[in-house]
């Protein structure tokens, strides 16, 4: 088996470790190292410690937005936990019926917004909603509900909602496809022996296919968790770098976005930039962490 | 049990549900299709109608195509995907073979490092990323976007093929060593066209996320000839924004090539879709 030198394998990892280092791992790693450095206006970078990060979480000009961003993520976040996910487990439930006709055709047609681009699912909504075409507001007078009709996204109040709600719309069809997935994959006689002791539809269910079921529930809440806290695109399509009205939908990405490019009368800055990565690294270290080695450890003992 | 009348009910009742988030998820895509085909007029006047012989209007379309360069920006689409697509499936299958195959000191350490990547978003590093493109001369063009994105793809390719790759018959590798076919030969020849249904449902996965981003676009290459789908719809709506016919055209144009896609890949891209989350 000891040959000389292995080439055959420097030709088949090479090419794949070479572009995911370079532009992959290693921009990652020099991210989290520009955020202990500052530029100065001449363009020397020096070294400041955690100057940055204290800039960051102490002085007011940048605290309050970045709280607000993260505060306003962690909403987005809730929403799409509150919203997205039982109602994917639902219609994944439904699908995975037995002798189901047109299961196809439903699963095509739900999961077809997943595919489009946010930008652009961004616009139809920002078009929908407008007071100006009134297809909502013609559409609530419909069930005779037409004084609930606002301009939701223009609101403080309602607008984080509404692009939540937006982005659940769209990627629905995330979690109810891998929930249909793991359903699929129990064994029939399983659920046939819980029907001939007895056990309702829904009692099954419940006490039997989502026990089973609970990794994939717990990777589809990691994958909600990494999504939304790296989400930027809705946003930016619908309300611009500012994530207006007056920065009620200001999220971590957005937040990222104008730091590192600058706005208005800001200056971009690449180094509080990285800062905020980093930020933005650890909140879903923190989160791909716990799943790791609180959930997914449980879950695999609890089925063992 | 329920007796058969309640169950023609539930039955109905689960239809009723399917369908209604059927429509849901439909509704605003063909509400924007149908109202690009008609004149400003009716677009306001009834959002919900048809376009008739004489609500018909093809001005949008016209306007896009003649104020835009939506044909150059599609084509930067088409080429910063696929480019990065067949490089992230042909270097990801030859990474997942090594990583299967061969035992090597590291190789598991590899494999973890390679696989950070999916939990880990590229775009994290984009300081970073930024800073590189500059140094090498690549801001504004597809090059900066094929490497970000072919560095995107591969973590999740690599884990994937690597559970097929790991399926292939022992025996059917040994025969191939024993007829003295080298390493090179048996993965090019007879391995990959193995695997070959794994890397179509990996080429979805890829593919999907870099036609819609924004994100790389708009920082690495917003310059007027390397603007993608995404970004030169994002900024003619930005400029036309009161041009309702306009801007339902060029939601339309961007939409349409996926809709005719999915029109022939859906089942497939679902049936890899379920397969690939069995585990």
């Amino acid at each position: 088996m000891k040959r000389a030198f292995p080439w055959h394998l420097l030709f088949f990892l090479a090419p794949a470790v070479l572009i995911y280092t370079l532009f992959s791992a290693y921009p990652l790693f020099d991210t989290l190292r520009l955020s202990l450095f500052t530029d100065t206006t001449d363009g020397v970078r020096s070294f400041t410690g955690l100057s940055n990060f204290v800039t960051l979480l102490s002085d007011p000009n940048w605290s309050g937005p970045f709280w607000n961003a993260l505060w306003n993520n962690t909403q987005f976040f809730i929403i799409h936990m509150l919203v997205q996910n039982p109602i994917g487990l639902m219609l994944a439930a439904l699908l995975s019926m037995k002798d189901l006709r047109g299961g196809r055709t439903y699963r095509t047609l739900i999961f077809l917004p997943t595919l489009l681009s946010v930008v652009i699912i961004g616009f139809i909504w920002q078009l929908i909603l407008s007071p100006l075409w009134g297809v909502s507001e013609g559409f609530l007078a419909f069930f005779g509900l037409d004084f609930l009709f606002e301009a939701w996204l223009g609101r403080e109040g309602s607008a984080l909602i509404t692009l939540a709600l937006i982005s659940v719309w769209q990627f629905i069809g995330i979690p109810m496809m891998l929930i249909y997935a793991a359903l699929l994959s129990i064994p029939d006689d399983l659920i046939e022996a819980a029907r001939v002791d007895g056990a309702s539809p829904w009692r099954t269910f419940w006490r039997i296919r989502v026990p089973l079921i609970l990794p994939t529930l717990g990777l589809v809440t990691i994958l909600t968790f990494v999504g939304n806290f790296n989400a930027f695109e809705l946003i930016y399509a619908v309300k611009g770098a500012l994530a207006g009205p007056n920065f009620s939908t200001d999220i971590l990405g957005t937040f990222f976005y104008r730091t590192f490019f600058g706005y208005q009368s800001q200056i971009g800055s690449a180094t509080m930039g990285a800062t905020v990565a980093t930020m933005m690294f650890l909140v879903i270290l923190v989160g791909v962490m716990l799943y790791f080695f609180v959930i997914q450890r449980r879950l695999t003992r609890y089925q063992l | 049990m329920n007796g058969p009348s309640h169950s023609l009910s539930s039955k109905a009742l689960v239809h009723l549900t399917l369908l209604g988030y059927s429509l849901i998820a439909l509704f605003p895509i063909l509400l924007v299709i149908i109202n690009s085909f008609k004149s400003r007029r009716a677009i306001f006047m009834d959002p919900l109608a048809l376009p008739g012989p004489d609500s018909f209007s093809l001005d949008g379309y016209a306007k896009v195509l003649e104020e835009s360069n939506f044909l150059l920006f599609f084509g930067n689409s088409l080429l910063v995907t696929l480019v990065p697509l067949f490089l992230v499936m042909l270097f990801g299958a030859m990474a997942a073979w090594a990583l299967s195959e061969y035992r090597f000191r590291g190789n598991r350490l590899l494999a973890l490092f390679l696989a950070m990547g999916i939990m880990v978003p590229i775009r994290l590093g984009t300081v970073s990323i930024l800073e590189i493109m500059v140094s090498l001369n690549l801001v504004n063009t597809q090059m900066a976007l094929i490497l970000v994105y072919t560095a995107q793809g591969l973590p999740l390719a690599i884990l994937i093929l690597t559970e097929f790759v790991g399926q292939v018959p022992e025996e059917l590798k040994e025969a191939a060593r024993c007829e003295g076919v080298s390493e090179y030969r048996l993965f090019f020849q007879i391995i990959l066209p193995l695997i070959r249904p794994a890397v179509a449902t990996v080429a979805i996965f890829t593919m999907v996320p870099i036609w819609n981003d924004l994100w790389f676009p708009l920082i690495l290459a917003p310059g007027p000839s390397t603007q993608t789908i995404q970004l030169g719809v994002q900024q003619f709506i930005g400029q036309y924004a009161t041009d309702w016919n306009s801007v339902l055209s060029a939601l339309s144009l961007a939409v349409l090539p996926v809709l005719v896609l999915y029109a022939f890949l859906s089942q497939h891209l679902i049936r890899g879709l379920t397969s690939g989350a069995v585990k």
